[in-house]
């Protein structure tokens, strides 16, 4: 992890947002954001707070609830030189928009022959965990990473989160950037001064010598809880946030796996075609020699969020699955 | 001849070089040496042409399946479109793209989108991003009757009407989707008429008359620059092709093809030329050679151009980026 420099404050991942874009904003006049509610109230979490006094109605516009459009505009607005970012208020809605986003924004520059660049970056916020319901509360970044030629990124800190997403703007590709809604008022060290996070390389949050849990997002935090229950009992559990799953960082997992012997992939998303079974299958390609036991999938069921509270709290993999999963492959029989 | 007859008999020569590439693209594909297949813009030129003759060279375009003519009307050059349909390394998108996806922003040519109404959103972006950028350039935006009842096109047009993008957009009816008339897709006469429901003027022109199509689309394109928001035309036009080059069930009434075949909007214009603007019928047949000669010059260059290369089908899935090349990553 590269090391902030400046002075270090404690901000929230929505206030390290907010930095970045204005930064960004004010480093380059063809950054420009789009959204819903974003202007003068500056978006259902904050994140474009301020941002139209200081860049006006044609840089922060607040647009009619056309996801599609606004995706799309984006995608126009890119081909001409500009670097726009997106605001979905709620990520579920990615399905309207994932014409423009599959279909132009992923494939534009290939179809072209590399003669176009789209760079342009979508943010959403995944607000499962809170009693939104089944449509206020998916985590869908696998549709993104099983789409050709797009970045997709999710962070699990204020530090990565300012970090990425100011590389994300600056990168010349379209990048999915999905924040989870409970982490915006998490706080976390994050320096004064222009950093970025460079995409693609995944951070070990936590180094141990026994597991390797591969996760990203919230997951982290699960992963971080558990792996401090279980070394009471002596297990060495080592945590990496992939933090952009895609591209993929191999390298720095297969490390770990070699590491450890054992690997348990985490996400908050529906099981069957998720992250957490590409990280498996990424690994079992890799490295499959060094494993000691069978990869482990914690992830939420496949169903629709529930809205009860005791439901979605069983749909939702929660740190006791995590724990339970460490056992497992480290073979202590799990309670559960 | 007039001294005015020359910008004219460009047009003539740029409605002559569609048909003709497009004729040839047709034979091309029975010869299978192009792949997919080939959407026609036959008997639509005067669309294209019309609208482009009131386009400066700082103005873009967004295109459809159907996009040859709109390439050619925009000034793109024949040799590499014919290079990109038959999938060479020469063709504007090294054979990326093919026939429904031909791109040259140099050019003025933001893409051609094979998603039935997909550039609509990508229009109204462009606008508004040349105009940040400080750039007085017009994106006009080509769709079909069908794709006026998607709905991204609404949330298009809304859309560049709040922002007062300057856009324009044009609704070719060419009267059926594949097999399905207009009238059975809507219960209105006119798409224009939905110009109105976003606050914008809907003008319906001839679609078939070069000129006409010129004169409507210089006042849209003037209204855009001057920062007062998107127009709908709507030249009304018929394809005299199928569908497509692999489509070989045509279900439209004979009689009303034969209809619009009598109004060639080519063959029309050569007329209009003849006797309003004193050009000769010799030239007139000269303009038509000169075209065809094109053409085939065209393809003689895309059928010498090679092949791409297996392993380059990996390139340019992302652009140049330090992640991208550093190695590791995948």
């Amino acid at each position: 992890m590269s090391e902030p420099r400046g002075d270090v404050r404690e901000l929230t991942m929505s206030e390290a947002l907010n930095e970045a874009l204005t930064e960004e904003m004010e480093r380059d006049s063809g950054v420009f954001v789009v959204g819903e509610d974003i202007a003068a109230m500056g978006g259902l979490f904050q994140v474009t707070s301020g941002l139209l006094e200081r860049f006006g109605s044609q840089r922060v516009i607040d647009a009619p609830i056309s996801e599609a459009a606004q995706a799309g505009a984006a995608v126009g607005a890119a081909l001409v030189g500009c670097r726009p970012v997106v605001e979905l208020q709620i990520a579920d809605f990615v399905s309207l928009v994932m014409d423009q986003v599959v279909n132009h924004a992923g494939k534009w520059r290939y179809m072209s022959g590399g003669r176009v660049t789209v760079p342009f970056v979508l943010r959403g916020a995944v607000s499962n965990g809170i009693g939104m319901g089944a449509q206020h509360s998916q985590t869908l970044e696998a549709w993104f990473v099983h789409a050709p030629g797009l970045v997709v990124i999710m962070p699990s800190t204020p530090y990565d989160a300012k970090g990425l997403l100011k590389a994300a703007i600056r990168d010349d590709n379209p990048v999915v950037f999905l924040e989870k809604r409970l982490l915006y008022a998490r706080p976390g060290q994050v320096p004064t001064g222009d950093y970025v996070v460079p995409i693609g390389i995944a951070d070990v949050k936590r180094e141990g010598s026994d597991v390797t849990v591969v996760t990203y997002a919230q997951g982290v935090h699960l992963a971080l809880q558990a792996a401090r229950q279980v070394a009471r009992d002596g297990v060495e559990v080592e945590v990496v946030d992939l933090r952009t799953l895609k591209p993929f960082d191999i390298e720095t997992v297969a490390a770990s796996v070699q590491k450890t012997g054992r690997l348990i992939a985490v996400t908050e998303a529906a099981r069957a075609g998720s992250m957490a079974s590409e990280i498996v299958a990424r690994v079992t390609d890799e490295v499959f020699d060094s494993l000691k036991a069978a990869p482990v999938r914690v992830a939420a069921a496949d169903t629709p969020m529930p809205y009860a509270a005791p439901l979605e709290r069983a749909v939702l993999p929660q740190v006791e699955d995590v724990v339970a999963a460490i056992n497992r492959v480290v073979g202590k029989v799990s309670v559960s | 001849m007039s001294p005015d007859a020359a910008p004219l008999e460009e047009l003539l020569l740029r409605m002559w070089q569609i048909r003709w590439f497009e004729l040839r693209a047709m034979e091309l594909f029975e010869e299978k040496l192009i792949r997919g297949s080939v959407h026609p813009y036959i008997g639509m030129e005067a669309i294209a042409v019309g609208v482009c003759a009131a386009l400066e060279q700082k103005d873009y375009i967004t295109s459809t399946h159907r996009g040859h003519g709109h390439c050619v009307a925009k000034g793109l050059d024949l040799k590499l479109m014919m290079a990109e349909i038959i999938g060479r390394e020469d063709g504007y998108c090294r054979g990326r793209g093919g026939s429904m996806h031909i791109t040259a922003i140099d050019e003025g040519m933001l893409g051609a989108d094979a998603i039935v109404a997909g550039s609509s959103a990508i229009a109204v972006g462009a606008a508004h991003g040349l105009r940040l950028k400080g750039h007085d350039g017009v994106i006009v935006c080509f769709f079909g009757d069908g794709a006026s009842n998607q709905g991204i096109l609404h949330e298009a047009c809304n859309l560049g009407a709040v922002l007062a993008a300057p856009v324009v957009f044009v609704c070719e009816n060419n009267q059926w989707a594949i097999s399905t008339p207009a009238a059975a897709s809507t219960r209105i006469d006119n798409i224009a008429d939905r110009a109105a429901g976003y606050g914008f003027p809907g003008v319906i022109v001839d679609g078939n008359d070069v000129l006409a199509v010129r004169d409507v689309t210089a006042t849209a394109v003037a209204r855009a620059r001057a920062g007062d928001g998107p127009t709908l035309l709507e030249p009304k036009s018929y394809r005299i092709t199928a569908h497509s080059a692999a489509t070989k069930t045509d279900l439209r009434p004979p009689e009303e093809l034969d209809a619009w075949r009598a109004r060639d909007p080519i063959l029309s214009f050569s007329r209009y030329l003849n006797t309003e603007a004193g050009v000769a019928a010799e030239r007139l047949e000269q303009i038509e050679e000169e075209a065809r000669a094109d053409v085939e010059t065209a393809v003689e260059f895309a059928l010498a151009s090679p092949r791409p290369e297996p392993e380059s089908a990996l390139e340019d899935v992302y652009a140049p980026a330090k992640w991208a090349t550093a190695g590791r990553l995948s």
